[in-house]
């Protein structure tokens, strides 16, 4: 269970002004998507939270300390990423990989914990992942590498999942199925998440609080109802969107 | 991870390792017994055959093992530095650098440990001087390290090529036997013992975060790698083995490039099982390369270089198509 503030944050990247003075606080047990045109800042955003990302001006606290006191170590335990590029390659199998993910934890310089073991196997069977666990990262489908690091990050138990594009080469299913799990371990621990995506309808059926990015450092922050709708989202995207009304959720769709 | 096969792989390379050394204590041009060997270490003699034993082949043999192991952890925090399969000890200009000074030596007459020095002054020269230039603008990035690498290469590769062509025939024959790496001159001592003990245990302690760091810069630091001063430390530590290497040596090539990923492709990919089996792996295999270089046209001695090639290749590409066709 943490709280990650953001106060007045202003970044931008090669003199280009990406957000100004934004401020949001994502509480335990939050889902907030981070909607945006091709290069409005999302990445940039998620790498500043995680501190892999200087910014000009503001603060970003987690559990009311600057994330700039922690040391990577200390952070990697509470704020989980998973990053847009995939795994560089140097041999290694899946199972290797995932457990990977529970290094920020581990104890002892050589032995490997049952814990993590067990830990990993688990993320190994909830990103179905269990029959491929031998199998080297370089004979994987993208699909398939991009649930291998979902496993990793869930391995690592953080409790804030910042996710840049989770649903990158997933297949329709997967891409609910993978959300579906994450949002579940989300609920068991009180933990948070920041998403970032292009995927307006997968973000809106899971997620509750929005920043939408425009251009010139612009943005928009709040509840879904208040973000999600067809101006904003054309005006966001510099293209008209519709949007259509079904029983379980709104939506968007380009015309 | 590391399973009951990965202590096989290091009991088997242990094994290997004391045959290996066996092997070149009994070869060159003055034959030795097997009980001369054993007799010698229990019981120091003062026959012709214990002191050829004592004087020329133990330090030989040790120095051809601690070149070897150093050669092969260099590769293996190269590689994973660079993340770059293609990466070997030399491939940031090390070498080059180390072969100006020597070749430079040579081409003024001196010889032992001046050109020993000079040797090692040349690789530290440009260590620094590749540091230097891929750190000018404050970030270094890992593309920026290999360019610079690469091009101060190609430039030592220049000066070198001017040493050969304008030095008379006499000194390019020894130019050309230290560039293809020879081990007939070397010695080694105990601050080379010490170094390689330092960096096992060293790399030991920094396995783990070498495993994250094999799966991209990023990602380590997402589960806590603090890469900037891993990254300092891995290629300090690198280019001072690459350069006590090569200083004993020579440029012997092939060791630092196939030996990690003859061991990767042997199932050896973390490296708290990567790291021993290498120094093992590549400690044997220059033992191995330099006893038949010197007996194989004995009494005249080949370049310890050309033998690590003739077998190595060979070797590589068997088991590469062995592990592929699984």
């Amino acid at each position: 269970m943490s709280r990650l503030e953001i106060q007045s944050l202003t970044l931008s990247i090669a003199e280009k002004l990406l957000c100004k003075d934004l401020s949001f606080t994502i509480e335990a047990n939050e889902c907030w998507g981070l909607l945006g045109k091709n290069g409005a800042g999302k990445t940039s955003l998620i790498h500043c939270i995680a501190g892999l990302r200087e910014f000009d001006t503001g603060e970003i606290k987690l559990n009311d300390r600057n994330v700039a006191e922690y040391s990577r170590a200390e952070l990697a335990r509470e704020i989980g990423i998973l990053f847009q590029d995939g795994l560089e390659t140097l041999p290694a199998t899946v199972l290797e990989t995932v457990m990977l993910g529970r290094h920020p934890h581990v104890q002892s310089l050589f032995k490997d914990s049952n814990d993590d073991f067990e830990i990993t196997h688990n993320a190994l069977r909830d990103f179905s992942l269990t029959e491929l666990c031998h199998r080297h990262l370089d004979s994987l489908s993208g699909g398939e590498k991009q649930r291998v690091a979902i496993a990793m990050l869930s391995a690592q138990s953080p409790n804030i999942f910042l996710l840049d594009e989770p649903s990158n080469h997933l297949d329709i299913a997967f891409q609910v199925n993978v959300l579906k799990v994450l949002n579940s371990t989300l609920n068991k621990r009180n933990a948070s998440m920041l998403m970032a995506t292009h995927d307006i309808n997968l973000a809106s059926r899971f997620c509750d609080k929005f920043i939408l990015l425009f251009e010139h450092g612009e943005f928009l922050c709040g509840d879904k109802k208040e973000v999600l709708n067809q101006s904003n989202l054309s005006r966001a995207y510099d293209c008209d969107i519709q949007a259509i009304e079904t029983d379980k959720q709104t939506l968007f769709f380009p015309i | 991870m590391i399973g009951t096969r990965h202590y096989l792989l290091i009991g088997i390379l242990l094994v290997f390792s004391c045959f290996s050394i066996l092997f070149s204590l009994l070869s060159g041009s003055v034959e030795l017994s097997i009980t001369v060997v054993f007799s010698e270490l229990f019981n120091p003699g003062s026959e012709l055959e214990n002191q050829v034993l004592r004087e020329i082949r133990i330090p030989r043999t040790l120095s051809a093992f601690t070149t070897g192991g150093l050669l092969a952890i260099s590769g293996v925090v190269m590689q994973v530095l660079l993340r770059n399969p293609l990466a070997d000890p030399y491939i940031l200009g090390i070498s080059g650098g180390a072969a100006v000074g020597a070749l430079s030596a040579i081409l003024l007459g001196a010889g032992g440990i001046l050109l020993t020095n000079a040797a090692f002054a040349g690789a530290i020269f440009s260590i620094i001087l590749v540091f230097g230039i891929a750190n000018k603008f404050g970030r270094w990035s890992v593309t920026r390290l290999l360019l610079t690498g690469v091009v101060v290469s190609a430039g030592w590769g220049a000066v070198i090529n001017i040493l050969l062509t304008t030095s008379s025939t006499n000194n390019v024959q020894s130019m050309l036997f230290w560039l293809m790496g020879d081990l007939s001159q070397s010695q080694v001592h105990v601050g080379h013992y010490a170094l390689l003990s330092t960096g096992l245990v060293g790399g030991l302690i920094l396995a783990r975060s070498l495993n994250v760091l094999s799966r991209g810069e990023l990602v380590a630091q997402g589960l806590g790698v603090n890469i900037n001063r891993l990254r300092l430390i891995l290629y300090f530590a690198a280019s001072v083995f690459t350069a006590t290497a090569v200083t004993v040596a020579g440029s012997v090539g092939f060791v630092g490039l196939v030996i990690p990923h003859t061991l990767r492709l042997l199932g050896a990919r973390d490296h708290r099982v990567l790291l021993p089996c290498s120094i093992l792996l590549g400690g044997s295999f220059l033992v191995i390369a330099d006893s038949l270089a010197r007996s194989l046209i004995a009494p005249q001695q080949l370049p310890v270089g050309v033998v690590t090639a003739v077998i190595g290749v060979p070797t590589f590409i068997f088991i590469l198509r062995r592990t592929i066709s699984k």
